[in-house]
């Protein structure tokens, strides 16, 4: 890649909240002139990226460039970018011209000047007129547009934007949605965007990061973020999904399902457990026929607009999601195709729980920061520090936190054909992966229990023990 | 009926409330030495009070002392008391609590002990007793009005519009003076006027830190003068002034915090 091209470098950057890492190991390139969108859920860490880009918050580790300059230690007002903050943040004692003119006057810009540019990003924001209008009188979009205005005014070489879009009506935020898109080829800018909203990262984007847990998943351009998500969290994240535990079975083969589907991904090994992810508009649905690879019964059929959404279940327990331009009924026998091209394999990223502990005694083990009982182990002894494993069935969840051994809360679902696999987090901040056939809710604060014989227990290696 | 008899009572305890001040102000428009005697109307002690007739008693010098200690006291403490709610503002936890509980305790404390206190500690840090001494000793009660009167505007306050003006180009100390001061303005006024109307009564903390230079305040200045064996008569119109410049204060700060509330409501 073009050095030269490059206007923000992130390398390597860790950040902690106290004793919770918020950022782990980011590294980003963004490139002039770029639209890039930084994705995720709340708490995913992609807020702190900007306000590290911008100046608010300093990495624990690595670095940051801005035009290939080290920002670490530079504050804020000496940093070449400008933000448009989630709520304007716009000053209430100045009126509209005197808020846009704000960073023109600290630069000591000439009067005659200031007016001129204050004007010319009034218009380009359709705000002409409003000039000196009290900012407690405009309604939020005409807020929204003034803070964008503040922003580029300056002519900064990156213009940050902070869930500028999520205070705003669903019209309103497509309205401005084009805007923006036009406003950033007009002024050929780097915008940096962070939003929740994928179906927003997928419209205005060159390139869109997806981030989770503090961690980028993946960076790619919308297109290659949707086709080609590399695991199970950005597959479910951007747009809709049928997920699976698929075996992949040989190069070119996948079983899922119960079924074998020719696929086009090689380099996996042979019988290797993975994911897939089929997309709604990729499976070919008709009323049965022998035709199909495999079969099924509609449950329900409600019509979204443009297409129908099919929610069909197959005879060995799966429910799939199918989006067709035709109706069908709800109890009709159906079969489906999917072809090789629309069957994403997807790298599992864990087969089962690991989490360091340290034995208490012969049947005690400390992980999560609760004491587990355990199966008494042969060659180790208390006080060692040990590797415990438990595979995602295993875990069992309780409705009463205090039912279980150890506390969490639920922080997401995913729906994979016949089962829910939920990340839940421990109150040390940890992640354990269940699969449940149980409905359970977002947020829901649960009790964790695993059974002494579901626990596979290993000596950690020496090395890490020194 | 039940309504009349409850205005009655109001009525009542509002005359009882101002009686002693009405007294005041009606004696201070006759000539007589002896307060309480009617010898007709007469506007001669107001005039003995600007025209110069109490040179030379101290009086005057004594409400000249009272007005610079209570302007520099409620200067001095509207920008520590701002300050400081800054700082408690963006505190986290249990020193927040910590640090509101200690503002609030002086607020609470009695004059007299506030006063001995402070007496104690001039004395044992060597500080001369007088014009110092007294500032001091005002500011240090006046600052936990302000704070509390900032606190809220920094509550109401978008805090990012701190970290706006930084982003917009602005130095900490421009986006404090160019964004965050004057978002608390209408804060820092009513603790100014407050400070302002607590230092101009203050008795007790001014006898005790005012030492032996002869300073006079006019509290203490209208109890040496009792002691002496009645009360100065133009005492009266001067105390009937200054209960109606610090009854508009008070009307002042009543309209402002009652715009700010319209001004909310009326955003919702």
């Amino acid at each position: 890649m073009n050095k030269d091209n490059i206007i923000i470098s992130i390398d390597h950057v860790s950040k902690w909240f106290g004793d919770k890492r918020v950022l782990d190991d980011i590294s980003l390139n963004i490139k002039k002139g770029e639209f890039v969108t930084i994705l995720g859920p709340s708490g995913c860490g992609k807020t702190t990226t900007l306000r590290i880009i911008a100046g608010f918050e300093t990495p624990d580790e690595g670095s940051i460039y801005i035009d290939g300059e080290l920002m670490n230690k530079v504050q804020p007002h000496k940093r070449p970018v400008n933000t448009v903050f989630q709520r304007y943040a716009l000053f209430p004692h100045l009126n509209v011209f005197d808020n846009i003119a704000f960073g023109l006057k600290l630069q000591g810009v000439a009067k005659d000047e200031i007016e001129k540019r204050v004007m010319r990003v009034l218009k380009m924001v359709g705000m002409t007129d409003y000039e000196w209008r009290d900012v407690d009188s405009l309604s939020g979009g005409q807020q929204q547009r003034v803070a964008i205005a503040r922003a580029i005014v300056n002519r900064p070489a990156v213009l940050l934007l902070d869930e500028p879009l999520s205070a705003l009506d669903h019209k309103m935020r497509k309205d401005m949605q084009i805007e923006l898109k036009q406003m950033h080829k007009q002024l050929g800018i780097t915008f940096v965007y962070v939003t929740h909203d994928q179906e927003e990262a997928l419209t205005l984007s060159d390139t869109v990061v997806v981030m989770n847990h503090g961690v980028i998943q993946q960076i790619g351009s919308p297109t290659d973020i949707y086709n080609e998500p590399v695991n199970c969290f950005v597959a479910d994240f951007i747009g809709e999904s049928n997920i699976f535990n698929a075996i992949m079975v040989e190069d070119r083969k996948v079983s899922f399902m119960d079924h074998e589907f020719e696929c086009v991904d090689e380099g996996f090994g042979e019988n290797v457990p993975v994911d897939v992810v089929v997309r709604p508009e990729d499976i070919y649905i008709m009323p049965k026929t022998d035709k199909g690879q495999f079969d099924g019964v509609v449950s329900s059929c409600i019509f979204k607009g443009v297409h129908y959404e099919i929610i069909v279940n197959t005879p060995d327990g799966y429910e799939l999601m199918i989006q067709d331009y035709n109706p069908f009924e709800v109890g009709m026998e159906v079969s489906m195709i999917i072809k090789p091209t629309d069957i994403q394999v997807m790298k599992k990223e864990r087969i089962c729980n690991t989490f360091e502990g340290e034995m208490i005694d012969d049947t005690h083990v400390e992980i999560l920061d609760c004491e587990f009982e355990c199966l008494k182990q042969e060659g180790i002894s208390a006080g060692d520090k040990v590797l415990v494993e438990v595979d995602f069935d295993k875990v069992e969840l309780t409705d009463d936190k205090r039912d279980g051994t150890c506390e969490g809360d639920i922080r997401f679902i995913l729906y994979k054909a016949d089962h829910y696999q939920l990340s839940v987090r421990a109150l040390n901040r940890e992640y354990i992966y269940v699969d449940t056939q149980d409905v359970w809710e977002d947020r829901d604060i649960v009790g964790i229990n695993i059974r002494p014989e579901d626990m596979r227990i290993k000596l950690k290696e020496a090395k890490s023990q020194a | 009926m039940k309504k009349f008899f409850a205005r009655l009572y109001l009525g009542l305890i509002l005359l009882l409330l101002y009686a002693p001040l009405i007294f005041i102000a009606v004696s201070s428009f006759t000539e007589s030495k002896v307060l309480g005697n009617w010898t007709g109307f007469s506007t001669k002690l107001y005039s003995n009070l600007f025209t110069g007739g109490m040179q030379g008693s101290g009086l005057m010098n004594a409400v000249y002392n009272t007005l610079i200690i209570a302007l520099i006291a409620a200067f001095v403490s509207t920008l520590l008391g701002t300050l400081a709610a800054i700082g408690i503002f963006h505190s986290r936890g249990r020193g927040k609590n910590m640090v509101m509980f200690l503002n609030n305790i002086p607020m609470v404390n009695p004059d007299v002990i506030t006063g001995v206190s402070l007496f104690l500690l001039f004395v044992f840090l060597g500080i001369s007793q007088g014009y110092v001494s007294v500032v001091l000793a005002h500011i240090t009660f006046c600052t936990p009005y302000v704070v509390l009167n900032v606190l809220p505007k920094l509550h109401q306050m978008n805090s990012k519009t701190y970290e706006a003006a930084l982003d917009l180009g602005a130095t900490p100390g421009q986006a404090l003076r160019k964004v965050l001061i004057p978002q608390l303005m209408p804060g820092m006024i009513t603790g100014f006027i407050l400070a302002f109307t607590m230092s101009l009564d203050d008795f007790a903390v001014t006898f005790f830190t005012r030492g032996t230079v002869g300073l006079e305040t006019l509290s203490t200045f209208i109890y040496t003068d009792a002691r002496k064996g009645g009360l100065t008569p133009e005492l009266r119109p001067l105390m009937t002034i200054i209960f109606i410049v610090v009854f508009a204060l008070l009307v002042v700060i009543n309209i402002r915090q009652e715009r700010a509330a319209k001004k909310k409501a009326s955003l919702k």
